[in-house]
């Protein structure tokens, strides 16, 4: 322990001179790489005067096929997710284990985060209201891609000797091409996603949550933070390495019991604000649809709006990228198919209520007064719609979203890891390893300007979208056959419910 | 009606003098007695993806333990009395999963000690024996 707290230490002293010269040097080595897998990953094809990133086209496309494949499983397994995650379906016998409503709520709490609250601002901003109508519907249809991810997360995952499992898309891209003979592609495309998710984690999962959790504290201190990035990254990290490395779950489970009220607690005041803007609710909800269907003001017109709400909508709900995927193979069930069904929550939740929620404050604030944000942006306009009504609401919503960064840090140093692991092997050394580069990662992102490094990390989250759901599309046919077979089985009342409720 | 007892356990002094209690009866009445221990847990809690993935790990050492140094001694001492004894453990929300319990083992009623909650905690979230009391379909007889 003491070795691990020394290097611990080493690493985070590393990291201080960084606000001091090596940031720069650090940004002007990475720039050009940034840009070039920037350019390459969101490679875009003009379309009627918008530009459309390739990758976006490929995330909706999958997510329409997989919606029109499955016969629309976001609607017909929307009642039938809602009673497993109540637990009707839940054996006694197997209490103890991870129910479906912990999957659920983990897999949540990892995705619910910053792009809730300032993500639906930049869509707004950028792609006018209109942009909400597009992020709804990419919510929706993102729901059947989670279905087909989770469902093969578990049906591939690995079982650990010590009983622990591990799971995700690099195990059943690997197993999966296997099983269809091609075992080398598989091989590559598993290790092809490892490499990606484990540094997606150090990025959007990390420093751009660190980072934006010390511009928020930093606002609401009224600027007091300025130059003291280092010392609150060092606390962040700190703070991490108490959890993920110093076993501390107390602190874990403290901010994974308090995110989800908040989450309701931004809910509930999210929707007071709206109904307090009343007067402009119809406005508002019209101009979601006018935008969408003219995109009135929007460089590419509707077609512009669709793009930003779909690219919002991913960004917050991650279908398609298969992260929730690891984490929803914790789920001990002999259905793969049940926890593919619980997911289809997760981009509900996310995307199609709490979303809208945020679009609908901005939406009724703009109606009243166009004007009301000034020149904020992202989080800072979102946090001007609330100020509007209630004066003190700045300071939650920043205490609010500081933890979600930390929520979302802990499932996303989780993800990571399990990259790592599928890379380097389950053994404990490799684990502190990594994990010790994850809490220097924490504390480097409140030091460094992100510019470069987070574009490569974005870029490489969303270069992983292409593996997985090409694998998605080559095993579609087995979650197909799984998913018939377990409804016929509820059907015909093989499967019953446990609670006769 | 079953011969057969439901005796809830949890290692505390006042479990002891329900053990004691069930023992007298069964050696009269000679019923089977099933010893049953919950170790809480609620399906309903927040967890770390981490803490998921090695939760059936965890679980089974919970049962062992609770097995092994609960659970274990008591079926023992009982069948060392000459009586039928055999023992359970299992998860949930304490009342409500010994109610369960004694369904499911066809018992046909239940002796639970005053668990030893005091103060505060039985305060807010009562005890489980006043909660069984409530919630269970077959007799139950708290032991003082």
């Amino acid at each position: 322990m003491k070795r691990i707290l020394i290097a611990l230490g080493a690493l985070i002293l590393l990291t201080l001179p960084a606000s001091a010269g090596i940031d720069e040097t650090i940004n002007d080595a990475t720039a050009p790489i940034a840009k070039l897998i920037g350019q390459i990953v969101f490679f875009k094809i003009p379309l009627f005067g918008a530009d459309l990133p390739l990758v976006v086209l490929w995330l909706v496309i999958g997510a329409i096929f997989f919606t029109v494949y499955l016969g629309f499983i976001n609607v017909r397994g929307f009642k039938h997710a809602i009673e497993l995650v109540r637990g009707d379906y839940a054996n006694p016998k197997h209490a103890g284990e991870v129910s479906h409503f912990q999957a659920l709520a983990t897999a949540v709490s990892g995705t619910v985060g910053i792009g809730n609250i300032g993500g639906v601002a930049v869509a707004v901003t950028v792609g006018g209201p209109g942009a909400t109508f597009w992020l709804i519907m990419a919510g929706f249809l993102g729901m059947s891609t989670k279905f087909v991810e989770c469902t093969l997360g578990v049906k591939y995952r690995n079982e650990n000797p010590d009983g622990s499992v591990s799971g995700g898309p690099m195990y059943y891209l690997r197993k999966g091409f296997s099983e269809r003979g091609m075992d080398g592609f598989g091989k590559f495309m598993g290790t092809f996603y490892a490499i990606g998710i484990f540094i997606g984690a150090l990025g959007i999962g990390n420093m751009f949550q660190s980072n934006q959790a010390y511009v928020q504290l930093n606002n609401v201190a009224g600027g007091g933070l300025d130059g003291f990035g280092w010392l609150v990254g060092l606390i962040m990290a700190a703070v991490v390495f108490s959890v993920i490395v110093g076993g501390i779950k107390s602190i874990a489970k403290v901010t994974e019991k308090i995110v989800p009220f908040m989450a309701i607690f931004y809910c509930v005041f999210a929707l007071i604000v709206i109904l307090m803007n009343f007067t402009s609710i119809p406005a508002a909800i019209g101009n979601i649809f006018t935008g969408a269907m003219t995109g009135e003001g929007v460089a590419g017109g509707a077609i512009g709006a669709l793009i930003i709400g779909f690219q919002r909508a991913v960004f917050s709900n991650e279908a398609g990228i298969g992260s929730a995927s690891i984490a929803h193979s914790a789920v001990r069930t002999n259905e793969p198919v049940t926890e593919g069904v619980v997911s289809l929550l997760e981009p509900f939740i996310d995307t199609i209520v709490i979303c809208t929620i945020t679009a609908l404050v901005i939406g009724t604030s703009q109606v009243a007064d166009p004007g009301f944000a000034g020149d904020a942006k992202g989080i800072a306009m979102t946090s001007a719609a609330f100020e509007r009504q209630l004066s003190w609401f700045p300071i939650p919503l920043a205490f609010a979203g500081v933890l979600f960064a930390f929520s979302t840090m802990i499932s996303w140093s989780y993800y990571g890891l399990k990259g790592w692991t599928y890379l380097f092997g389950e053994s404990m050394r490799g684990q502190t390893i990594y994990k010790l580069l994850f809490c220097a990662f924490v504390a480097l992102g409140c030091v460094v300007q992100l510019g470069p490094i987070l574009e490569i990390s974005d870029a490489l989250v969303f270069l992983i979208c292409v593996p997985n759901i090409l694998g998605l599309y080559f095993l579609a046919p087995i979650v197909k056959k799984e998913m018939n077979s377990y409804f016929a089985r509820i059907e015909s009342g093989e499967i019953k419910k446990f609670s006769n409720v | 009606m079953t011969n057969r007892i439901l005796l809830a356990v949890d290692g505390s002094p006042g479990s002891g003098k329900a053990i004691k209690f069930a023992l007298e009866c069964a050696k009269n009445s000679g019923a089977k007695v099933i010893v049953a221990y919950v170790i809480e847990w609620s399906p309903y809690s927040f967890n770390t993806p981490e803490e998921n993935a090695e939760r059936h790990q965890r679980r089974n050492q919970e049962i062992d333990r609770a097995t092994s140094s609960i659970v274990d001694p008591v079926v023992a001492k009982l069948k060392k009395a000459g009586i039928d004894a055999a023992g359970q453990v299992r998860h949930g929300h304490p009342a409500q999963t010994l109610a369960e319990l004694a369904q499911e083992t066809d018992a046909s009623q239940i002796f639970i000690g005053r668990l030893g909650e005091t103060g505060l905690k039985s305060m807010i979230f009562g005890s489980v024996a006043a909660n069984l009391v409530q919630t269970s379909s077959v007799p139950v007889t708290v032991v003082p």
